[in-house]
């Protein structure tokens, strides 16, 4: 038995050489953990995401928009679950990772802690909260985990009709009236800080990503993907007529990129901690449709089960 | 597996006629037409298939990773088996 300490040496020139790791390959305790963290945390994200959407399903304007809609919380749902059986093949089971969400164990996304007030924030979720996480996602792509890495490309293929369906929403609010205008710039106001969120706390204060790039789980830092994010957004804003809601958010010669204004710390760790404006109403709802559906599930394990047994009878008597 | 989890199923995909089935990934289903339907819905939302199979995840054999070297070890030193091993003459052009 080769000690520990081999194992992960060896281990480690395999990520160093840009081998993927796969289910069934040894890997350090630690490694498995994060990624089950990390998988399990992003389907969450998925799950709970289709929440804020679906608030508006019922209430797109148009027909177009509806199914437009739709489809997209659908892709959520598809989302989520190529994610779970990605951290399923770490030994994860789908049992507990729900569970663990719903006892509020396994945190999500903060940003679908923020309420859906009006039709416009349709289109600024899909083009900056998508945005955002296409950034993370595309980055994922080349994760060191070979399960991961191939939902991930499912996913970013899938992604991009959700960005641009929220873009056009934006554009034609922003072609209309003054009220529609406005409407959109609220949202935008409203949906900017929370996006830049999403990349998590600064380089400096987060505690697990040094490791993670050693990994190549992840190949970039937060404040990376965060900068990537604001330089691609700003001229698509500046397209749309809106501005974002930051006097510090300058173009910078020097450096080619943009500098912006102090991220409000104080409420990222809030919400993240459970006190954002709808941190209970989403866990209530996912507890709900989770209880609501379990006579559906014992139903069809009830079915199964009759099904095989008079398959059997038949295969004995025949 | 508790009492009323659901089993787990590989999917695998034929994109086109001509091509081979390909791994998509798993789902989770009561019994195999469940598991078909539920595997259109994930893994076929934008017209990716033509056919799936679906295997209990269970009934797959896989081999062990730590094996991998002595595995595969008789094909590693026969290069004769690769066209490239032979020395024929320029004018031969495409053999």
């Amino acid at each position: 038995m080769e000690s520990n300490y081999n194992l992960e040496t060896r281990f480690q020139e395999r990520i160093d050489r840009e081998e993927k790791i796969e289910a069934r390959d040894w890997m350090p305790d630690k490694y498995r953990k994060t990624l089950i963290r990390q998988i399990s945390q992003h389907a969450h994200s998925e799950i709970v995401g289709m929440l804020p959407e679906g608030n508006w399903i019922t209430r797109a304007p148009t027909l177009r928009r509806k199914a437009a809609l739709l489809a997209k919380v659908q892709d959520e749902a598809g989302h989520g679950l190529y994610l779970y059986s990605a951290a399923e093949t770490l030994g994860a089971t789908r049992e507990q990772m729900i569970e663990d969400l719903h006892t509020g164990k396994a945190k999500y996304s903060s940003i679908f802690n923020y309420p859906t007030l009006a039709w416009a924030d349709m289109g600024a979720i899909g083009w900056l909260v998508d945005g955002a996480a296409i950034m993370n996602q595309v980055m994922l792509t080349r994760t060191s985990y070979g399960p991961y890495a191939r939902a991930m490309v499912r996913i970013c293929k899938e992604e991009s009709f959700h960005q641009r369906q929220g873009y056009e929403i934006l554009l034609t609010l922003c072609r209309g009236s003054e009220a529609q205008k406005a409407m959109a710039q609220d949202a935008v106001n409203r949906f900017w800080w929370p996006s830049l969120m999403m990349f998590g706390p600064s380089d400096k204060e987060s505690t697990n990503s040094a490791q993670s790039m050693k990994w190549k789980i992840k190949r970039k830092s937060n404040d990376e993907l965060r900068q990537q994010f604001i330089d691609a957004t700003v001229p698509q804003a500046e397209i749309l007529g809106v501005t974002l809601p930051d006097p510090e958010l300058k173009w910078d010669e020097e450096s080619q990129h943009y500098n912006f204004g102090e991220i409000d710390w104080d409420e990222f760790w809030r919400v993240v901690k459970g006190h954002g404006p709808c941190n209970e109403d989403r866990l209530k709802a996912r507890i709900s449709a989770h209880e609501k559906g379990a006579w559906v599930r014992e139903a069809a394990v009830a079915y199964a089960a009759k099904q095989k047994e008079i398959a059997d009878q038949k295969a004995i008597s025949a | 597996m508790k009492k009323n989890d659901w089993p787990l199923w590989e999917v695998f995909i034929r994109s086109k006629n001509g091509l081979s089935h390909k791994h998509a990934g798993s789902i989770h289903a009561a019994d195999a037409d469940m598991a078909i339907e539920n595997a259109r819905d994930v893994y076929t939302r934008r017209q990716e298939g033509v056919s799936i199979w679906v295997v209990p995840s269970t009934s797959i054999v896989a081999s062990n990773p730590d094996e991998q070297t002595e595995l595969f070890d008789p094909a590693e030193n026969k290069i004769y088996r690769h066209p490239t091993f032979y020395n024929l003459p320029e004018e031969l052009n495409h053999m």
